[in-house]
Order: structure tokens, then C-alpha cells, then sequence
């Protein structure tokens, strides 16, 4: 697979990629492979951030224990990013305090910042991809 | 322009791949390129070719094989939102020691660096889901 990949690669270009998360981590597969897609993304060399929105902060959510509803907990995975150089970690803010949620919550660190700057870092992307 | 498509819905159930279908045809209309469409999430369920939609209704996985067929166009489904979803090739059902295929023709099977690689080399990549 690797192999594969960096046939695939993108010859040099550079593009800005915005993962943009809304969902809540369970409860649907968006979350679960949407991460995915955001590691195969480390392959290509590109300039990746990842941005938390509405039910989508939940995902980094420390203290996470799926044993109850019988699912595999990829809390972990986001402390893995950055080991795949995906530092750039993005959480609106409005969307935490909706929730009643501090950065303190998360499970890793991240950027907090209002719906505007979000937008505006948004409009700065080459991709954006949503789940 | 160069355009690519990121199909993340099943058919039937919501309309987002209607939608990307529709979109689709356009950008071909306008004389666009469409480099290519990629399935993913429950979007990969819009390539079994065991769909049967009353007679009376639009046939959503004969219309993309017909799109691929006419205008060449690259039809990816993820292989691992494909497998958990039942969704398997000849290749696929061979390797998992399954007794049957069920891809359209038209789609082909691959990785999620398909995906990557189309936001990369289109000037636009579309998103067609909730």
C-alpha cells in the first residue's frame, strides 16, 4: 500500500487540506473514517489541518469509555496525529461553549478559535473535506 | 476547470448522490473535466450492482456505470468503507474467500489515497453528504 501511495503522489505540489469534523465520535461512521482518510492524507506530504465543529468537538474528548456500547475506542488516534506530523488541530469555539466544554476536555492540544477567524482560515484552503 | 467529486451517501436513502449525479452531468455539459468521483462512507453503496429500484424510478447505479461508460470517467469506491459495508469485487471476493461479487460495472475498487490524490489534482474537489 505504501508503495502504491507514493506512486499516487501529488509530484511536488502542495495543497492546503482542511478536514473538517461535525459529527459527534459515535453514533455514526463519520468520525471513525473520516480519521482515516486524514492518516492516508500524511502520505502525500501535504499541508493538513483539522477543524472541530459542532457535535465534531466531542471527538477529542478526553476520559472517552465505549465498553458500554460495544465499540472501539479511537480516542487514542488523535494523539497519534502527531506522529503523521498533523499538528495543526482546530476547535471553533462556539461550538465548545455551547457544550459547556474548556480545552482542558480534550485529549490533545489544540487551537481555539471563534466561527469568524474559522471561516476565514477555511477560505485560505485549497480542499476542504467534510464529514 | 478540473473538477473531482466526493460522494459520501448511500443511494435512495438521502439525496446526495442524486445530487452529485446531476452535478456531474453539468460540469460534463459545461465542458469541464471531470477527473474523478469518489465513494466513500455509506457513498460506496451506490456501486452494487445488485440494486433493483422499482421500474418506475430512476436507476442510480446504471446511471453512474452509464456516466463511466460514456464519458470515461473514473468511478472509485473505498476499499475499506467497502468491505465493512459488504461490498466486494471479483479481486476482493477471491482474497476474502467470499462466493460472491457484487461491483457495477464502471466503479473500480481502491484506496483512500484516491481520494487524497483527485483533491490534489483537481482545482475543485465537491462534496455531496450530510
Amino acid at each position: 500500500m505504501t508503495d502504491e501511495l507514493e506512486m499516487e503522489e501529488g509530484g511536488g505540489v502542495v495543497k492546503k487540506f482542511m478536514f473538517l469534523n461535525r459529527k459527534a465520535p459515535y453514533g455514526t461512521i463519520y468520525a471513525l473514517e473520516g480519521l482515516e482518510v486524514v492518516l492516508i492524507s500524511a502520505a502525500f506530504d501535504q499541508d493538513v489541518c483539522m477543524a472541530f465543529v459542532d457535535d465534531g468537538v466531542y471527538q477529542l474528548m478526553k476520559n472517552v469509555d465505549t465498553t458500554g456500547i460495544d465499540m472501539k475506542n479511537f480516542s487514542k488516534t488523535y494523539r497519534a496525529l502527531e506522529g503523521y506530523d498533523i499538528e495543526k488541530l482546530y476547535v471553533e469555539k462556539e461550538s465548545m461553549e455551547a457544550r459547556g466544554l474548556t480545552e482542558d476536555d480534550f485529549i490533545v492540544d489544540v487551537t481555539v478559535m471563534s466561527s469568524a477567524e474559522l471561516a476565514a482560515l477555511m477560505n485560505e484552503q485549497d480542499v476542504v473535506i467534510s464529514h | 476547470m478540473k473538477f473531482a467529486i466526493l460522494v459520501n451517501e448511500g443511494p435512495y436513502t438521502h439525496q446526495a448522490s442524486d445530487s452529485a449525479y446531476q452535478f456531474a452531468k453539468a460540469v460534463l455539459a459545461k465542458g469541464h473535466e471531470l477527473y474523478r468521483v469518489f465513494f466513500y462512507h455509506d457513498g460506496v453503496n451506490n456501486a452494487s450492482r445488485l440494486t433493483v429500484p422499482p421500474a418506475d424510478d430512476r436507476h442510480i447505479v446504471n446511471r453512474w456505470s452509464a456516466l463511466a461508460q460514456e464519458h470515461g470517467i473514473d468511478l472509485v469506491v473505498c476499499i475499506a468503507a467497502a468491505q465493512r459495508r459488504g461490498m466486494l469485487d471479483e479481486n476482493e471476493m477471491k482474497r476474502q474467500g467470499k462466493d460472491a461479487n457484487n461491483i457495477a460495472p464502471g466503479f473500480r475498487i481502491s484506496g483512500l489515497g484516491q481520494l487524497v490524490e483527485a483533491g490534489i489534482q483537481a482545482d475543485r474537489l465537491v462534496t455531496f453528504g450530510d
